[in-house]
C-alpha cells in the first residue's frame, strides 16, 4: 500500500515578502532564547535552580554524560565464584574485523569448562568499536559497557589492554 | 585645564569608542552562546579569575600583537601598511562628534560633554563613515590578491549604496529638526519627541543602511570570514585585527547615531540634568541607550542569514533607497501642511 503525501509549501504571501514582519518573528524567537536562558543562567549561578543556562557539558571537568547503551571500552565478565567467564573460544578473536583482539589459552582446572585464557589482550588502538565481539560470545563474557571514553595514551603499546585491567582486577596505568 | 578640556574630551571619546569595541567582541560571543545555548568562550584565566570570559578578549589581543606581520610578496608595501590605519582611523574619528552629553555648569564654569562641537557635526560623521571605504578599497588594491581584490569591489559597492540609502534615510528627520548640529538635534528631541516616534521608517531604514555600513552580518559579504575570501584575506596580526576592531567602532558609531537622531542621545525623559551629577546622569543615559542599541544590533547579526549580493544591491537600491525618498518627500509635505495651519 503507497500512500502519497503532498507537502504544501507556505505561500509566499505579502507579510512574507515585506520581510520586516518575518524578521520582526525571527527576532522574537532569538530575544526570547536569550533571556530564558540568561534567567537561567542566574539562577544556576545563585544556587536557586539545578537547571543549566546551556546544555554544553563541560567535558573534562565533569564527567562525561553517556546514553544507556552507550558502546564504550570492553569489560570482562566474572561469573559468581570471581573466575573469569572466558572460556577461551576464540570466537570474538574470529569474528574481529580490526583483529586486536589476542587470547591465549590454557586448560582449565574445571574439566566442565574445559578451557579459560591465560591472556586476553584487546588493542584498543586498532578496535574499530564495531560490538562484534560482544555478539559473538556464546559465555557472555565481554561487554562493551565501562562507560569509559578516556582511552588515550602516550604510545602504541599503551593502548593494549591486558585481561587484569579489562576485568577491573587492576587498573590500567598510563606509561609515559 | 580649561586649554585642555577639548583635548580630555576626544581622547576619552577615542578611549571610550575603543573600549566599548573590544567589549563588543566579547558581548558578540556571549550573547550568541547564550541565544544558542551554549557556553561560550570560558577558559582564559588569570590567577584563576575569568570573568565570564573577559579575559580570552586580553589573550586575543596579545596573541594579535605577537603574531607575524606578514606581507605577501605581490604587495604594494606602502599602500598595504596604510590601509587599516585608514579604514580605524576614520572610524574612530567619527566618535569626536558624538554628543556624549549636553552642557553643564560646575565650578563657575559651563563645560560642553560633546568633544567637538561642531555646526555640521552630523555631516563631519557620514564624510567620515564614508571615507572608510577607502581603507577597504585599498586593502584589496594593495594585497595583490585577486580574492582580496574581489572581495573589496564587493565591500565598495556595497558601502557606496547603503551611504546613499544612510543620508537619505535621515533627510526627513533633519528637515524636522532644522539643523545638522547633533547637539541641537538631542536638544530638539528633549523638547518634543524622540526621533524614533517622529521617523519610526526613517528609524528602520537608518538601522538598514547602518548594519549594511559597518559590513556586518547580515551584510557581511565583503569580509565572509566562514566562507567566501575578503578583502583581508592577506592581513595578519594586528593589521588584520584592525580591520576587525574598525567592524566594532563603526558598530558603536552607528549605534551612537541612532541613540543621538532617534533615541533622544543624553536626554532623560521628564527630567533636566544640572551640575555634576547632571553630567554623569547624562553620559549614563547615552551609554546605557548605546548599549541597548548596540545590543539589538547584534541580535539582529545573530537571527539573520547571509543575504545574496544581487539581494543585498536589489535591497538597498530598489527598496531602501525609494522608500527614504518616499518618507522625505512626506515628510516635507507634513512640515509644510503643518506651517501653514
Amino acid at each position: 500500500m503507497i500512500s502519497v503525501t503532498t507537502v504544501r509549501r507556505p505561500a509566499r504571501t505579502m507579510a512574507t515578502q515585506i520581510y520586516f514582519l518575518e524578521i520582526l518573528k525571527g527576532l522574537l524567537i532569538t530575544l526570547r532564547h536569550f533571556f530564558v536562558n540568561m534567567s537561567r543562567h542566574v539562577l544556576f549561578e545563585l544556587g536557586l535552580s539545578k537547571e543549566p543556562g546551556a546544555v554544553t557539558i563541560q567535558f573534562p571537568d565533569v564527567p562525561a554524560m553517556l546514553g544507556n547503551r552507550a558502546r564504550t571500552r570492553h569489560r570482562l565478565l566474572k561469573r559468581d565464584d570471581g573466575t573469569p567467564r572466558c572460556t577461551a573460544c576464540m570466537c570474538c578473536e574470529t569474528i574481529c574485523p580490526a583483529k586486536c583482539i589476542h587470547i591465549v589459552a590454557e586448560d582449565s582446572p574445571d574439566v566442565q569448562i574445559e578451557k579459560r585464557a591465560k591472556s586476553f589482550d584487546i588493542d584498543l588502538g586498532l578496535c574499530v568499536f564495531c560490538g562484534y565481539c560482544v555478539e559473538a560470545c556464546p559465555v557472555d563474557a565481554i561487554h562493551m559497557d565501562a562507560n569509559d571514553v578516556e582511552l588515550s595514551a602516550y604510545s602504541r603499546k599503551d593502548m593494549i589492554w591486558s585481561m587484569p585491567e579489562l576485568l577491573g582486577d587492576k587498573k590500567k596505568e598510563a606509561h609515559r | 585645564m580649561t586649554a585642555a578640556w577639548p583635548l580630555l574630551k576626544v581622547a576619552a571619546a577615542l578611549g571610550f569608542g575603543l573600549n566599548v569595541a573590544g567589549l563588543l567582541a566579547w558581548a558578540e560571543r556571549k550573547q550568541s552562546a547564550v541565544m544558542q545555548d551554549r557556553i561560550g568562550a570560558n577558559r582564559a584565566a588569570i590567577f584563576g579569575f575569568k570573568l565570564w570570559g573577559l579575559i580570552h578578549m586580553l589573550a586575543d589581543t596579545i596573541k594579535l600583537l605577537t603574531k607575524e606581520d606578514f606581507v605577501p610578496k605581490g604587495a604594494r608595501k606602502g599602500l598595504h601598511g596604510a590601509a587599516p590605519v585608514i579604514s580605524l582611523g576614520f572610524a574612530l574619528l567619527c566618535l569626536a562628534a558624538l554628543p556624549f552629553g549636553g552642557v553643564v555648569e560646575v565650578a563657575g564654569r559651563s563645560w560642553s560633554l560633546q568633544p567637538v562641537e561642531s555646526p555640521v557635526g552630523l555631516l563631519f560623521v557620514l564624510a567620515m563613515l564614508g571615507l572608510g571605504v577607502h581603507g577597504v578599497m585599498m586593502a584589496g588594491y594593495a594585497s595583490g590578491s585577486n580574492y582580496g581584490l574581489l572581495g573589496a569591489l564587493r565591500g565598495g559597492a556595497q558601502m557606496i549604496s547603503y551611504e546613499v540609502c544612510l543620508a537619505a534615510s535621515l533627510a526627513g528627520l533633519l528637515f524636522i529638526y532644522g539643523t545638522l548640529d547633533l547637539q541641537q538635534a538631542v536638544l530638539w528631541q528633549g523638547r518634543h519627541a524622540w526621533g524614533i516616534l517622529v521617523q519610526p521608517l526613517g528609524f528602520l531604514l537608518f538601522v538598514t543602511a547602518g548594519v549594511a555600513e559597518t559590513k556586518r552580518a547580515p551584510f557581511d559579504l565583503p569580509e565572509g570570514e566562514s566562507e567566501i575570501v575578503g578583502y583581508f584575506v592577506e592581513y595578519s596580526g594586528m593589521k588584520m585585527g584592525m580591520f576587525m576592531m574598525t567592524d566594532f567602532v563603526e558598530s558603536v558609531v552607528v549605534a551612537g547615531l541612532v541613540t543621538t537622531l532617534f533615541l533622544g542621545g543624553w536626554t532623560i525623559p521628564f527630567y533636566e540634568p544640572h551640575g555634576a551629577l547632571g553630567a554623569v546622569l547624562m553620559l549614563a543615559s547615552f551609554t546605557v541607550k548605546l548599549f541597548v542599541t548596540l545590543f539589538l544590533l547584534m541580535q539582529v547579526r545573530w537571527t539573520l542569514p547571509r543575504f545574496r549580493f544581487d539581494q543585498l544591491l536589489h535591497l538597498g537600491w530598489k527598496n531602501v533607497l525609494p522608500l527614504a525618498l518616499a518618507n522625505f518627500i512626506v515628510t516635507i509635505w507634513a512640515v509644510y501642511l503643518r506651517s501653514r495651519l
